[in-house]
């Protein structure tokens, strides 16, 4: 019996990245926004989206908490937050 | 129709009886002949492909790979540094199950620069997944690109397939070569129609990675894949025969073996020698034989132990070594005999780098096989120079 060794597209989404995060999350603080998009480009997930200022997030099911997003915000309007503080709110 | 003709142009006018859709491969000596002729038979019209020019034979390889993926029937050729460059991707086509079909002309590795036969450079890519058969005429190595492309294209197998012919010796060489006619070709050869291709309005993803929870799995499934063709193989011959009316290919072949006392194993070329200098001991009384190996990869290891059951000395003659350990071929064949009845196995290396395998050398190995057992003596080495 052969082992099928090719994919239908799209399947990296079956991969739920977000459970890799440890310790800190990007927050989109959505104050101080230039709808640059840098954010959109560095991020390796390509998961942030947003078109308006301050209307850019993440989606935290594939996010794996790499903070690129955060350390190219010109304005510094994204900010690496702990995990925990963050799900308790 | 028969015609005299170099075993170089034998093979390209076999490969262009296939209608392979797209060819690429790089110059190199010995196999240049080849793929020049296929050149001339797309510029002139006559072979309907695309010749793809590339830079290296790495490229060759990936072109031919990529073209397979996409549902073509594809041709390359190399040799010798050539045939090593394309092995990073020589195992990728193994990897991914991909039919190619590949001549390569055995030539020496560098260094020192050589560009005469020895078949070290195919024989140290026997564990890439590929089926690898050797010629012994240009026939043979004709007939063995008909079986080829059948045997890599069968839905049971799509493993690739390379057909190997030794440089200068058969490729250079002038023989009187039946090619076959063009429907008796159809007639064995079904079109190529992989169940699964790439194709823009179905993307699929080729290639994928395999972590430690699979990729144990799928190399197994290739390996039982490899070893499948020695199922398929008699099967193809057998067929090849129906249709073409003659016996070409297969595992292994027995020459003189019945009462053998002494046997020598080799592969390729320099069968025909041997054969010749058997008939001649033969005539004077020695009971000698050859167990010719065709089919290298898959190792036949079944049909070599039932040809050799009743000889008590076997000599086996490589034409390459692993540095520093035995020839491949008769590590290969001590392992089969593991655990059978004892006997005399001895290992000799010959002909590197083209250094000419005469009658009289081939009386030297008998002669030694008499001798202590060996694994891995050179033979006609220079005490000076």
């Amino acid at each position: 019996m052969r082992i099928k060794i090719t994919a239908e597209p799209g399947s990296a989404r079956n991969n739920k990245t977000g459970s890799w995060r440890v310790e800190r999350r990007p927050k989109f603080l959505q104050k101080n926004c230039i709808a640059c998009r840098l954010c959109v480009l560095v991020c390796p997930e390509g998961i942030v989206s947003g078109k308006e200022k301050n209307d850019f997030k993440t989606d935290y099911l594939y996010c794996k908490g790499c903070g690129l997003c955060a350390a190219v915000c010109p304005k510094k309007d994204i900010e690496m937050v702990p995990e925990e503080m963050e799900r308790k709110k | 129709m028969k015609d005299f003709i170099e075993g170089s142009e034998a093979v390209a006018r076999a490969v262009c009886l296939c209608k392979p859709g797209v060819i690429s491969a790089y110059p190199i000596t010995p196999q240049t002949h080849i793929v020049e002729g296929l050149a001339q038979m797309v510029a002139d019209g006559r072979l309907k492909s695309q010749f793809v020019n590339v830079e290296s034979e790495h490229s060759a390889a990936s072109v031919v790979l990529g073209a397979v993926a996409a549902g073509e029937r594809v041709f390359t050729a190399s040799s010798s540094q050539g045939l090593i460059l394309m092995s990073e991707v020589i195992f990728n086509i193994a990897g991914m199950r991909m039919p190619v079909v590949l001549a390569c002309v055995n030539r020496s590795l560098s260094a020192p620069i050589n560009i005469w036969n020895d078949l070290q450079d195919s024989i140290t890519l026997r564990d890439s997944g590929w089926v690898q058969l050797y010629a012994e005429n240009n026939q043979e190595a004709t007939d063995l690109i008909f079986q080829a492309y059948r045997l890599a294209e069968d839905s049971r197998a799509l493993i690739p397939v390379m057909v190997c012919l030794d440089g200068y010796v058969l490729s250079h060489g002038f023989e009187v070569v039946d090619i076959p006619e063009e429907d008796k070709v159809a007639q064995f050869l079904p079109p190529f129609n992989p169940a699964e291709k790439l194709d823009t309005a179905h993307p699929k993803s080729f290639g994928l990675l395999a972590g430690p929870d699979y990729y144990l799995e799928i190399r197994h499934d290739l390996h039982q894949a490899v070893k499948g063709a020695l199922t398929l193989i008699p099967e193809i011959t057998a067929d090849f025969k129906r249709i073409f009316g003659r016996d070409s290919g297969g595992l292994v072949e027995s020459y003189r073996l019945e009462d053998a006392e002494m046997a020598i194993v080799s592969a390729g070329s320099v069968c025909g020698t041997i054969k010749d200098t058997v008939d001649a001991l033969r005539a004077e009384g020695k009971k000698v034989g050859l167990l010719r190996i065709i089919t290298y990869r898959p190792f036949p290891e079944e049909a070599i132990l039932q040809a050799l059951a009743k000889v008590p000395m076997v000599a086996i003659l490589d034409k390459a070594v692993s540095l520093g350990a035995t020839g491949p071929i008769y590590a290969d064949l001590k392992a089969a005999f593991q655990g059978k009845p004892a006997k005399k196995i001895s290992g000799y290396i010959a002909g590197l780098g083209g250094r000419d395998i005469t009658p009289g050398t081939i009386r030297e190995i008998f002669k030694q096989l008499a001798g202590p057992e060996v694994s891995n003596q050179f033979v006609g080495l220079k005490s000076s120079f």
